[in-house]
């Protein structure tokens, strides 16, 4: 009887698991490896200088940004939660804001701050007579992945130092630590599980995001969008697809060993 | 005392080579210390306050009542108003943050840095000053062999019980060999037998080390058993301090009288060397002209023997057998029921017929009630 419940328990969440990720990853994977260079295609992105270049550029703009996200989010997440000041909760909805926008709008507004006729363009030729403009390379598409990073970060990381013990600092203050050290000893590791697992989020987010690469340029060579040329222009419909399965499969892996490191520091948290 | 000695002496870092094997315990002096917090809250008026060296002095009362404040001004995790002043043998501290105190302090919620092990814990402070490893671990091993926890050693802080991961904040905080030790409720978050063991254990450390140690506790029999000195405060101010005999036989004011042990109160009125009550009359021959009201602790009153006559006439209104006594609630004159110990082998039933004798050697009055 009780066997027989936990099947129909786990039936909703077995069937949407097979329906939308199994059978359409399955797919994926046997489109892969059905073009002119069959299961070499999926080789082609090491071997591949393009392919290789852009996945290179992927992981590292997606650790770049989980990286940045993560210090400016911890910073400002434990200060939201230790100050309370007016308009406290004004700014941290504000903070939280960017959720509410597709990619498009982010790309939008990293092309009005640093665009060809974006602010700080204005504000250099202004003061040096010479106009800095990157909102449509690799340093554009970072602000604003950092940018939509944030909210999903902040959120959890002051739930997490909503639960820090302020009496742990005090601790570790009168056996000598100075703040810096305290900050070190005690509230980072505190904060651990929290880092990990908006962190993975973070960078799931980042190697996957679309819409903003799209709006900056077509030209910005991270894998999302050479997929979407891929398939669009040359009609490499294997090719595609087989970038497709390996960025989902190096996504997974990345999540996966956070998983672990946050099981084990969860652990030892205690 | 002028800004030159501030400089030098109370730095957190005297803790290498030769001094290391003693610990120098500080007097403590508050002035003037009052605390107001942020938001109007005034948690503490300003208190004068002196602490000698290798005392230990129990902050007692209900919370609320200024205690931790006062502890946390001492250990520099609060700064006094405006005026108030923190003295360590002398030296003006006040300026001086926690870290650079030398105190050792010990919570109720223990505070153990759960990303290390029990040895990390210990070792913490002696790392953050720079000790070279080989003198660290020797210290280390010290401290584990005192608190008998060498056993643990390599424990995680969720592996331990309360009452042994409160023996390893102790080894912590006395690890860097503090000027002070100060301790906020250590005991509380600890089931009663392993209270009553780990106090006993306290009482034995304090006592040989020698430490100057400030105890915050809401619990009267914990600072009657550690203090050598109990403060009692009340609504931020100190309402009595004094040896625990000074304090539970001379309670100066109402709220010491009845946060201290139990005490017993009847209204009535001095006349011809007697007390007069409306349950019967107390021989007293020193009663102070124009007392209004007495009060007595329950060793201070018995049930009259057969054939005695009594001082009191009262009846039973409930009887809890304690084991090595009975304890009897006795509704006599008007007020609360007086509060009588009586020997354990004899059964009382509600409503009984009790005469009471009381010594008038414990008969008190208060001032106020006067």
């Amino acid at each position: 009887m009780a066997r027989y419940r936990l099947f129909l328990l786990i039936l909703p969440a077995a069937i949407v698991f097979t329906a939308f990720f199994l059978l359409p990853l399955a797919q994926l994977f046997v489109i892969g490896a059905g073009g002119k260079d069959g299961i070499a295609a999926y080789a082609a992105i090491v071997t591949d200088r393009n392919y290789r270049a852009s996945l290179v550029a992927t992981v590292l703009l997606s650790g770049g940004v989980t990286l940045a996200t993560l210090i400016i989010s911890g910073i400002a997440g434990v200060f939201l939660t230790r100050n309370r000041f007016p308009f406290r909760p004004a700014v941290t909805a504000m903070l939280t804001f960017p959720l509410a926008f597709p990619g498009v709008v982010i790309g939008f507004m990293v092309i009005m701050l640093a665009g060809r006729q974006g602010l700080v363009g204005d504000v250099t030729q202004w003061v040096f007579g010479d106009k800095l403009v990157f909102a449509y390379s690799m340093a554009g598409l970072f602000m604003g992945y950092v940018y939509f990073s944030i909210p999903r970060t902040i959120l959890t990381v002051m739930a997490s130092a909503e639960k820090l013990d302020p009496k742990l600092e005090e601790a570790a203050r009168s056996l000598g630590a100075s703040p810096l050290r305290v900050v070190w000893d005690v509230i980072i590791p505190g904060l651990m599980p929290a880092f990990v697992a908006a962190g993975a989020i973070c960078f799931a987010t980042a190697m996957g995001a679309f819409g903003t690469a799209f709006t900056l340029a077509t030209r910005i060579n991270v894998l999302p969008m050479v997929i979407y040329t891929e398939f669009t222009d040359q009609a490499n419909i294997a090719m595609a697809a087989a970038l497709s399965f390996i960025l989902g499969a190096i996504t997974w892996l990345v999540l996966a060993v956070a998983r672990t490191a946050a099981g084990s520091s969860v652990a030892a948290a205690g | 005392m002028g800004g030159a000695r501030t400089q030098g002496a109370p730095d957190g870092t005297r803790m290498s080579g030769s001094d290391s094997d003693a610990l120098r315990p500080v007097s403590v002096r508050l002035e003037r210390c009052g605390k107001t917090f942020a938001d109007g809250t005034k948690a503490l008026e300003p208190l004068d306050l002196e602490i000698a060296a290798g005392e230990t002095a129990v902050f007692l009362g209900p919370s609320g009542c200024g205690k931790t404040t006062t502890l946390r001004l001492i250990a520099g995790l609060e700064m006094p108003d405006p005026g108030g002043r923190v003295l360590f043998d002398g030296v003006d501290v006040t300026a001086l943050p926690v870290e650079k105190r030398n105190v050792g302090l010990v919570f109720q919620s223990y505070a153990l840095f759960p990303n290390m092990d029990v040895r990390g814990n210990v070792a913490y402070g002696l790392r953050v000053r720079g000790m070279a490893k080989p003198e660290r671990e020797k210290r280390v091993d010290e401290m584990l062999a005192m608190m008998r926890i060498e056993a643990l050693a390599h424990r995680r802080i969720d592996q331990l019980s309360g009452g042994q991961r409160q023996r390893v904040a102790l080894a912590r905080a006395l690890a860097v060999r503090p000027r002070a030790l100060l301790l906020d409720e250590p005991l509380t978050a600890l089931d009663a037998k392993l209270r009553d063991a780990l106090r006993v254990e306290i009482d034995a450390l304090l006592r040989r080390l020698g430490i100057t140690a400030i105890y915050v506790t809401h619990d009267q029999a914990e600072a009657m058993a550690l203090g050598d000195r109990i403060v009692v405060m009340e609504h931020g101010r100190v309402a009595q301090a004094g040896t625990p005999r000074e304090i539970y036989q001379a309670p100066a004011t109402r709220f010491v009288a009845e946060f201290i042990g139990t005490m017993n109160r009847l209204a009535g009125r001095a006349e011809a060397g007697r007390f007069v009550t409306a349950a019967g009359a107390i021989p007293w021959p020193e009663a102070p002209a124009g007392a209004r009201e007495i009060l007595f602790r329950p060793e201070a009153v018995r049930l009259s023997a057969d054939g005695e006559t009594p001082h009191l006439a009262g009846a039973v209104i409930s009887a809890f057998f304690m084991g090595d006594h009975t304890r009897l609630f006795v509704a006599a004159g008007e007020g609360a029921p007086l509060v009588v110990e009586a020997a354990a082998r004899r059964h009382f039933a509600r409503g009984d017929r009790v005469g009471l004798v009381v010594d008038p050697a414990g008969l008190l009055t208060l001032k106020d009630s006067a």
